[in-house]
């Protein structure tokens, strides 16, 4: 099987770059900015985000379509597409380097191997004319230079480790072969295949069925517990957070609008909109739910409304929330909330 | 990928257009993206020119282009005439301009003709499926594989006397040449095309309450599936044109005393050394005529299909 | 309980798999394969299952959008699988559906007044002509739109909004069934609150049976009366909301309910979770004997051979329908009863009134027209839906904004 790497020790790779942690802080994104220029005007998708990952630690970027938060997970990953995207400001260090400040080559260098994604539709992820073992094997020789029947012995036990039955039979098959679940397996093994220190899922079981979304949730939990990875995991299914993530951020119009502990933020959201969400979420262990629902639509990207994003859609907005911005603040220790009346909120 | 982010952006604001009671007919729609492409102003000048020409020649010119002046014969542009003369005598840029007429005919009336037999063809194959789509398929496919001049050749050649006639009865000749042999691709483009708008939902609804057929088409179905086929149409028509050329060159399409381009050029071959100007100025309009619908076609491309941009 | 109004019986839909030059028949999809159910007057029936189960073609066999293969559809105690013509047109009036996708099940090329007058026009006998506008007007603000976007098309509005002009054009013609395919699994979160209490407020106003078709349980168990819970083309279980969520029978309806994941972080490692093995089998060739038993943890010989029966088997409290052998109740998890816990609104509203102005319209430069407009036009009932109060919760905590008029938050 695998190894299992000693996080505390530096990892080699062929990049003959290496990268120590420190305190165990992995990914460090402060104050980014990310805007889309289309022909209509200038969409403000990431507006200031910044936070932290530290080794072993399962961060939740939670919000709707149009909030950023797969923006954000882009933006690391350096993958999207510029123009029309543009980073008018803010850091992603990865070790304490400046990822977007690093030359072209050594950015790739460093993200492939260091961070990787997996992406919500797999099949569309992986390349269809080849056989989904060579696609895995190909990660290995183009990082680590391996030959090609190593490359493919690591492979099959990547495999066997995402739990592929018949993991041998099958690496000579080709991507439609496999059920969405499996597909995603193969998206997984080729994420963990160089080891990364940093894991962002984007939306990982969104296109999958309850039963092989708990099978799948449950193989990313326990990887990340075996190799001590971080893992963003990006969604917008609040009951998915609430299994799997440590700390949750909060996306709203681009900015994070609360950052907590999962327990601390579900059992007390300090934001009007937490709040909401989680109020207007059927709950399978309840009956004669009254749900309650948030007004409006998030904002349209390219006139958000002045002062406080949410203010239109809040029902304890007063002059203020139309007037000043609140920033992210600290309002009990450890609990972040842009809210002008988060005490009110979190106390409510 | 970045599509998805972009999507993402922008399925954020949809009610962005909603601030104004928008039009989404399929020439409105067309509309609000042609009006800013330069590609679309150039080429509907030129195509607005050339039909001009088609109808009203004497806008253009005064002379005769069948008044053969021989003791002039091959002059040279600025010779008194503005593009000199030919073999025959003949004003070439009279000429030029009473050829337009052939070509637009045949090409507007071809691509009618393809889009009405096609189209419909097209849309029984697609909408029916089963049997039909399966006959008129293999059918199709037998045109196909007839290639397109020499089909036209023996096409033309096989024609009765009756349509050596009159004019009108000449370019039909060439039309029903051209459209016997062109509707597959049409057909084809439609019957893809209504197999994509078939299954969406709101054609389903419309069969859950209990449309007739008819109005499932009308409604439903046409005004999705049209687009494709108005830009294949459009640049087809240029295609067209040119094809007419082809075969009056040859001399089997349009035959003197009718005027067209193809007939010039052909005549102008003899002296292609000497005096090139015989061959230039029908050759520079019908490849301008050509341009215009092909660069129209590429026009309207853009504009129905938002994919491309 | 009161009359039936629907019922299926014993349907059946296979697939053709055809292969070869000659297109021969190589098999059967057997996407849905023998299911029954009768469903009451103004009650929900939610179906659930995974993807390929056949809950989707079961509302399309129900619409007569495909014709089964074998088995009825009776409706008012009237066969309407066999119906045709004249006579079929006569009972679309009176079963509708609704579709997943906002996106593609609005004709883009149609105004909203075209498309949810489409039914009139085709059922031109309902409304005489001259109030067919009137009657679309109606409609939308019934949906909880503003009855003056009726010549905007559906690019215009968003997710949430087109499946209300779906849901419009759905109960246009009265109908007294609304079959409702994943209706708001396409919506964010927070909207999909806004559909499912509309779609409450109309079965409440217009005594509709919904057939509400969906994945997601959780939804299905906060809208549904009774829960069928279906499997490769079957129906696994079937029975009152209650009986199928707190005392299933079923190991596979045990299963999926043990895999949802729930939003309470407290309740982590703590719930009995079942996690299944291996993917859904292929309906082309369904396993014998019971269709679950090869992911079924307690599958015996018998299972791999004799196929249960869909019957009455006790749950511990009372007895519902499942198909298992081995039917023996398990608690999942522990239901909370909140019928009684008045909803706080301090934060979030339970209106039904799309209030989408609010979101983008704020500080946009085109917006302020649409803000004027509706604000104006909407009259009662938008104004009300726009000052939630802060302070008195309203003492009517049903979803009916039109009776919660005690509302006075400050304009804005």
């Amino acid at each position: 099987m695998t190894t299992t790497q000693d996080t505390t020790t530096p990892k080699e790779k062929t990049s003959g770059v290496t990268y120590t942690p420190e305190d165990g802080l992995l990914l460090e994104v402060e104050d980014l900015y990310v805007e889309f220029h289309t022909p209509d005007g200038i969409a403000t998708a990431i507006n200031g985000v910044s936070f932290d990952l530290h080794q072993g630690e399962s961060l939740a970027i939670l919000g709707e379509s149009g909030s950023g938060k797969s923006v954000t997970a882009q933006a690391i990953m350096g993958i999207l597409d510029m123009p029309p995207a543009v980073i008018p400001g803010g850091h992603i260090r990865y070790c304490g380097q400046d990822l977007l400040s690093m030359p072209e080559d050594q950015r790739r260098r460093t993200r492939g191997p260091e961070v990787s994604m997996i992406f919500q539709d797999a099949l569309s992820s992986l390349n269809p004319v080849f056989p989904v073992g060579w696609q895995i094997a190909e990660m290995f020789r183009m990082h680590r230079g391996v030959n090609k029947s190593d490359a493919l012995q690591q492979a099959i036990r990547l495999m066997e480790r995402v739990q592929i039955p018949a993991a041998r039979d099958r690496v000579k098959a080709y991507p439609h072969q496999f059920s969405g679940g499996m597909r995603q397996r193969i998206m997984i093994a080729m994420a963990i295949a160089l080891d990364p220190a940093v894991l962002i899922a984007d939306e990982p079981t969104t296109a999958l069925d309850v039963t092989v979304q708990a099978q799948i949730m449950a193989l990313l939990e326990e990887l990340q517990q075996e190799r001590q990875m971080g893992l963003i995991l990006i969604t917008h299914d609040l009951g998915v957070v609430a299994d799997v993530a440590d700390r949750i951020a909060v996306m709203y119009a681009g900015r994070f609008v609360e950052k907590a502990d999962v327990v601390e933020l579900y059992s007390a959201p300090a934001h009007p909109y937490t709040r909401g969400l989680l109020e207007s979420i059927p709950r399978l262990d309840q009956k004669g739910q009254t749900l309650a629902a948030i007004g409006g639509l998030p904002p349209n990207l390219m006139r958000i409304p002045p002062g406080c994003p949410f203010n239109p859609r809040c029902r304890r907005a007063e002059d203020v929330c139309r007037r000043d911005r609140p920033e992210l603040r600290e309002v009990v220790p450890g609990r972040l909330a842009a809210c002008h009346f988060a005490e009110e909120v979190i106390n409510a | 990928m970045t599509d998805a982010a972009v999507a993402e952006v922008t399925v954020a604001e949809p009610r962005d257009a909603g601030t104004r009671e928008e039009e989404r007919s399929l020439a409105s729609d067309a509309w609000r993206a042609l009006r800013h492409n330069p590609i679309f102003w150039v080429s509907a000048v030129l195509i607005a020119v050339f039909t001009l020409m088609a109808i009203w020649p004497s806008l253009f010119t005064n002379t005769d282009p069948r008044e053969a002046i021989l003791a002039e014969s091959r002059s040279r542009p600025g010779d008194g005439t503005w593009f000199g003369r030919d073999i025959q005598g003949y004003d070439i840029y009279a000429r030029c301009i009473y050829g337009a007429r052939a070509s637009i005919l045949v090409g507007v009336l071809t691509t009618t003709m393809v889009v009405v037999i096609g189209g419909g063809i097209g849309m029984i194959s697609g909408y029916l499926g089963g049997v039909w789509d399966a006959t008129f398929s293999r059918i199709g496919d037998i045109f196909f594989s007839i290639p397109l001049l020499l089909g036209a050749i023996i096409f033309l050649s096989s024609l009765p006397e009756f349509f050596n006639e009159n004019y009108f009865l000449v370019i039909m000749k060439v039309v029903l040449a051209l459209a016997f042999l062109g509707w597959p691709s049409l057909a084809r483009l439609m019957r893809s095309s209504v197999i994509q708008v078939k299954p969406n939902d709101y054609v389903q609804a419309a069969r859950a309450l209990g449309a007739s057929p008819s109005r499932i088409i009308r409604s439903h179905i046409l005004p999705n599936s049209l687009a494709p086929l108005i830009v294949v149409a459009t640049i087809s028509l240029g295609g067209y044109i040119a094809i007419e050329a082809t075969l009056s060159f040859l001399g089997i399409g349009l035959q003197p005393p009718a005027i067209s381009w193809g007939i010039d050029i052909s005549a102008a071959i003899v002296g292609l050394r000497t005096t090139p100007h015989m061959l230039f100025f029908p050759s520079l309009f019908l490849s301008l005529a050509v341009l215009g619908f092909i660069l129209m076609g590429d026009a309207v491309r853009d504009a129905l299909d938002p994919k491309t941009r | 309980m009161p009359e039936v109004i629907l019922s299926a019986q014993d349907l059946v839909k296979h697939y053709p798999i055809r292969s070869g030059v000659l297109r021969r028949v190589a098999g059967q999809v057997k996407a849905v394969d023998g299911v029954s159910f009768d469903l009451h007057k103004g009650e929900t029936l939610g179906i659930v299952g995974e993807s390929g189960c056949g809950k989707s073609t079961l509302g399309r066999l129900l619409m007569r959008l495909e014709e089964p293969t074998s088995g009825k559809v009776i409706f008012g105690g009237e066969d309407w699988s066999g119906a045709s013509g004249r006579k079929l047109r006569q009972m679309r009036r009176n079963i509708q559906i609704v579709f997943q996708d906002p996106y593609t099940s609005l004709n883009p090329r149609m105004t909203v007044g075209d498309i949810v007058g489409e039914p009139l026009e085709i059922h031109s006998d309902v409304v005489p002509k001259g109030g067919r506008r009137k009657r679309v007007q109606e409609l939308l603000d019934l949906v909880g739109l503003n009855p003056e976007h009726i010549n905007r098309y559906p690019h215009q509005f968003s997710g949430g909004q087109r499946q209300r002009i779906g849901i419009a054009r759905g109960i246009a013609l009265n109908p007294s069934v609304l079959v409702c395919d994943e209706p708001v699994s396409a919506l964010d979160v927070s909207v999909q609150a806004q559909v499912v209490n509309l779609m409450e407020k109309l079965q409440d106003e217009l005594g509709l049976a919904y057939v509400f078709i969906a994945h997601d349980l959780s939804v299905v168990r906060h809208i549904s009366d009774r829960v069928g819970v279906m499997y490769l083309g079957r129906m696994a279980e079937l029975g009152e909301e209650d009986e199928v969520y707190s005392r299933p029978t079923h190991p596979y309806t045990q299963a999926l309910l043990s895999a949802v994941p729930v939003p309470d972080p407290t309740l982590r490692g703590k719930r009995d979770q079942i996690v299944l093995q291996g993917d859904v089998p292929s309906p082309a060739n369904p396993p014998s004997g019971c269709r679950f038993h090869t992911r079924c943890w307690k599958a015996q010989e018998v299972c791999t051979i004799d196929e249960p029966e869909l019957e009455m088997r006790p749950d511990g409290v009372g007895a519902h329908l499942s198909r298992c052998h081995f039917a023996e109740p398990r608690l999942i998890l522990e239901t909370v009863d909140v019928s009684d816990v008045e909803p706080d609104t301090r934060f979030a509203g339970t209106e039904v009134q799309d209030m989408s102005d609010l979101g983008s319209g704020l500080g946009a430069a085109g917006g302020g027209e649409d803000l004027g407009s509706s604000a104006a036009d909407a009259g009662v009932e938008r104004s009300s839906a726009l000052h939630p109060d802060t302070d008195q919760a309203p003492q009517d905590t049903t979803r009916l904004v039109d009776e919660q008029p005690g509302d006075d938050r400050p304009t804005r």
